[in-house]
């Protein structure tokens, strides 16, 4: 990607958007969302302090599998690995030229994660149905806060990919290269919620 | 690299490449302004409302902050003057409405709102903003030989995160029982059980929370992937380095603050308990909440941030005053390398030392000890930072142009500020201190004479590159002299309040108890004076600002002033125009041979080497020329 | 066309590693991306496996103290996080760079875990 700043064209042409540059091996994208994901870190840390901040200074502290669904909230953690993998295989198939292919496996992902969201729905419900409340105790107050951000996070990955499956697969036609970016940075985003859901499954529901 | 051939363009030498270079633009803007359809021409709301252009986000972050400032400033003063003059109805009060000073008359609740937004208002929508987003944006990419930063759309979606947190902020004013008024450190259970205006105000912190985390990401990604050809790390000029650690500090420290604002959210609004204690009494009547909860969790949560936050209200003013010193005393930063690594060693350490906020907690000598440790350590990069600033003047050819008198200003001021941190940081000292005016006072000195007038320094110093219109010196002189001796009058009584015993956040100043009534009654009337002195010195400035702005927006620039009228040798000044090209900043990008402070260069003629020039500039032609040239850009 | 900055900076050092190339370098042969696709794929099954584990521990360590199941748990996660990590989002071929802002972000976030409970653990007369 040659270093000149075109003047004169509608769209200023970035260095590095697309290709690596030389002496970090990275593109800016993949820079910007693993220094984004740093910062998702440091805010579900903050939750997972708050938890055991929280744990610690309880008189008693309900057990999750007392009264969670194990059961639905391990189905959902083996959906939500099955979507970790399909967004990879979508994006490996980018790589291979085949948009065909790689918007079927987005798809998947997207169905995926509804299917997560539409579990955790009957969760919640259920929770509410059973009158557990945010409000009724602090671990029920900590589970639905962590639950509720993660899903939060569930949905905006939704909204994004649906984008990508639409209006903006149009970036393939004169840019697949830049496509395929923007589908393996979403698709590191991805997974870093699929890490969040991995240690917030046992956390909050097997201990 | 050989001579470059040098012409005479009307009354100025130039470079006849430069000379080139600046009659195509001219071609080029030209044929623009005349062309409908020429390929770039913007609507008017993409062009200045959704601008994608880091200069034009930089102006805008700019403004926008110097309002909130002005804004924080004047609730101030409604403070100090009750303060100076507690239970007295003066008319400005009347503003405020009958509910908060009935007969103009301030009442306790509502000076509580005006102390709690004054410092929301200052820190999250005046200094940060302007610090990181006005200065950081416009500059970072220039002095870096960018076209823009790595992700312009991000760019403007920050700035417009950011004006909304504002609003919402502002907004939170007219909510039923007034606006936050449990400081601006939220502590629960107080601000749990505030009034509506509390939760608007965490809403507010949401967005300026977003808007920060992704101009961070932006600055960073733009800093290690956007240099310039040849820019190396140890290259930079310090105020890259400054922006650049300042940048991985919001992008870690934010996110545990937002995890609380939502925690407390959830308390206020789904009637949780993670801040609450069980059988919290308010008013007499027992809370119906859960329990179980702890304020000190917050106080964990918000002290995470809220420590490397100061070092995000520092370090880009180091920056700013690091440049204009180099600049001012026309030598190189003595130092250079102990300050970055200084800086780096300082941001590390502010993510370990919070909890020296938090000494009267009931903290154990264990933890307490620790961040006694961590918080003297810290003392150390501040110390080099301070000391090399201080050596760097040492044989300096010294000008004294308003940016560096301000600059010049900001060490001893800072000084002040960080010396008296250290009673603060000691555990022992501190329980007679904490929720003192001395820790007012610490703090003010730091940000006020410190980072505030490395702010003006920094408007001064760069309004001719924005605006290719220099600021009126006389005017900028008034400003700077009447500004430092009132704000000197303001904080330093109160290191004497607090040793006193004079509480922090009492609406009367501390005439309603006995140890403290003396020393208020002989120093607050004082103080509030010299606020109004302080007010008074910045009318001046704001004249000057907003008469050269709009002298500058409407095509009227300085004729003899050239694009580098203070002599500086960084990417900013030597490389581009002023104001910059509108776009892509750069003809060619441009390549770097030599560090950022090339001052006073043994052998050169010139007293100055831009980074990206390859060779020292030889004589003219006709010798003698150039060292007058020279000479006329140090009168300038 | 080279980039102009090559010529000053150092190159990229490329270095494959098993089965997972670097994910940076843009000209892969299909072979190479077909052999990751396959790993993937075994990673796959290997977490799900690991899942079954998990809930199979719970069940197993219902009459032990809560310790240990919370670090049975905590190191079955950490497993499959790392295999996330690792191969998911390809960190085993990572640039230094990145490495270097999630180290960072590793020790602030031990800081964030651990200093707020140890305030708690050493109150005041203890």
């Amino acid at each position: 990607m040659d270093a000149h700043a075109s003047v004169g064209h509608a769209e200023l042409e970035i260095p590095y958007n697309v290709h690596p540059r030389p002496d970090t091996g990275v593109y800016n994208a993949k820079l910007g969302i693993w220094l984004f994901l740093a910062s998702e870190v440091m805010l579900f840390g903050a939750l997972f302090s708050s938890l055991i901040l929280l744990r610690t200074g309880a008189e008693s502290w309900p057990r999750g599998y007392e009264f969670l669904n194990v059961k639905l909230a391990t189905f959902n953690t083996f959906i939500l690995i099955l979507s970790s993998v399909t967004v990879v295989m979508a994006w490996s198939h980018l790589r291979l030229g085949n948009l065909k292919k790689g918007r079927i496996y987005i798809s998947a992902t997207v169905l995926c994660a509804l299917i997560f969201l539409v579990a955790k729905g009957f969760e919640y419900s259920h929770e509410f149905s059973e009158h557990r409340l945010p409000k009724t105790n602090n671990f029920l107050g900590i589970y639905f806060t962590m639950t509720g951000l993660h899903g939060l996070h569930i949905l905006g990955g939704v909204i994004v990919f649906l984008y990508f499956l639409g209006p903006g697969a149009k970036m393939w036609a004169h840019d697949p290269e830049r496509y395929t970016n923007r589908i393996e940075v979403v698709g590191l985003y991805w997974h870093f919620v699929d890490l969040v859901w991995i240690f917030l499954f046992p956390i909050l529901y097997l201990m | 690299m050989g001579l470059r051939r040098q012409i005479r363009v009307g009354s100025q030498w130039m470079y006849a490449d430069e000379a080139h270079r600046a009659l195509r633009e001219a071609l080029r803007v030209m044929d623009d302004e005349h062309s409908e359809h020429g390929g770039h021409h913007q609507p008017w709301i993409r062009r200045y409302v959704f601008s994608t252009d880091h200069k034009w986000i930089g102006i805008q972050y700019g403004f926008t902050a110097l309002c909130f400032l002005l804004l924080g400033f004047c609730l101030m003063i409604l403070m100090r003057l009750q303060l100076g003059w507690p239970g007295q109805p003066f008319a400005i009060m009347k503003l405020l409405g009958a509910t908060r000073a009935p007969g103009g008359i301030l009442l306790p609740e509502a000076y509580n709102q005006l102390g709690a937004m004054h410092g929301t208002i200052m820190i999250f929508l005046g200094i940060v903003p302007l610090a990181v987003g006005a200065f950081g944006n416009y500059l970072v990419p220039l002095q870096i030989g960018a076209p823009d930063m790595a992700f312009p759309k991000l760019n403007m979606a920050s700035y417009w995160c950011y004006l909304p947190g504002g609003l919402i902020m502002l907004a939170s004013f007219l909510a039923p029982g007034g606006t936050a008024q449990s400081g601006w450190t939220s502590y629960p259970p107080l601000s749990v059980i505030a009034s509506q205006g509390q939760t608007w105000w965490l809403i507010g912190m949401v967005f300026l929370i977003t808007s920060s985390l992704l101009g961070s990401v932006n600055f960073i990604v733009t800093i290690i992937q956007l240099r310039a050809k040849g820019l190396s790390y140890m290259r930079f000029p310090f105020f890259v380095h400054a922006q650049f650690v300042t940048s991985f500090l919001l992008l870690l420290a934010f996110p545990p603050l937002e995890a609380a604002a939502v925690l407390q959210l959830m308390d206020r609004l789904a009637g949780t308990s993670f801040f609450l204690p069980s059988g919290l009494v308010v008013s007499g009547q027992a809370l119906t909440n859960a329990g179980g909860g702890n304020p000190l969790l917050w106080q964990h949560l918000f002290w995470f941030l809220a420590h490397p936050e100061v070092y995000v209200l520092i370090l880009p003013a180091m920056g700013i005053v690091a440049e204009i010193i180099a600049n001012g005393t026309r030598k190189p930063l003595w130092g250079y390398k102990s300050m970055v690594f200084a800086t780096v060693f300082l941001g590390f350490m502010s993510f370990v030392v919070w909890a020296h906020h938090m000494f009267l907690t009931g903290m154990g000598t264990t933890i307490s000890a620790f961040f006694q440790t961590t918080t003297m350590i810290i003392s150390i990069p501040s110390v080099i930072i301070l000391s090399s600033l201080f050596i760097s003047l040492w044989g300096g050819s010294i000008r004294f142009t308003t940016p560096m008198l301000f600059a010049l200003a900001f060490l001893p001021m800072f000084g002040i500020g960080g010396l008296t941190g250290l009673p603060l940081g000691l555990a022992a000292a501190d329980i007679h201190l904490h929720d003192t005016y001395y820790v007012i006072g610490h703090f003010h000195y730091v940000v006020a004479p410190g980072t505030i007038f490395a702010m003006f320094a920094g408007i001064y110093y760069w309004f001719p590159k924005a605006t290719g219109r220099k600021l009126n010196e006389f005017w900028g002189r008034v400003h700077f002299w009447i500004s430092f001796v009132c704000i000197n009058g303001i904080f330093f009584p109160m290191f004497a309040q607090g040793l006193a015993g004079v509480s922090r956040r009492l609406y009367d100043g501390g005439m309603q108890y006995q140890h403290a009534k003396q020393i208020a009654a002989q120093t607050n009337p004082f103080m509030s004076i010299c606020a109004i002195g302080l007010l008074a010195a910045q009318v001046p400035f704001i004249f000057n600002f907003f008469y050269n702005a709009i002298a500058a927006a409407f095509g009227n620039r300085d004729e003899g002033l050239g694009s580098n009228p203070w002599g500086a040798t960084t990417m900013e000044w030597a490389a581009t125009t002023s104001p910059p090209l509108a776009h892509g900043n750069f003809e060619v990008l441009p390549v770097v041979y030599r560090g950022p402070y090339e001052y006073s260069v043994p052998g050169s003629e010139v007293d100055f080497i831009p980074q990206h020039q390859p060779a020292a500039i030889e004589p003219a032609p006709r010798g003698g020329l150039l060292p007058e040239k020279a000479v006329a850009m140090r009168e300038n | 066309m080279t980039d102009p900055a090559a010529a000053v900076e150092p190159g990229v050092d490329v270095h494959e590693h098993a089965g997972v190339g670097d994910p940076n370098a843009h000209h892969h042969s299909p072979e190479q991306i077909r052999a990751e696709m396959r790993v993937y794929l075994t990673v796959f099954f290997g977490l799900a496996a690991l899942t079954a584990v998990t809930v199979g521990a719970f069940y197993a360590l219902k009459g032990f103290p809560v310790r240990t199941a919370i670090i049975v748990a905590l190191i079955i996660a950490s497993i499959k996080g790392f295999l996330v990590a690792g191969f998911f989002m390809h960190l085993l071929s990572e640039k230094k760079v990145i490495y270097g802002v999630l180290i960072l972000t590793v020790v602030f976030f031990i800081f964030l875990m651990t200093l707020p409970i140890s305030h708690h653990a050493n109150p005041f007369g203890s």
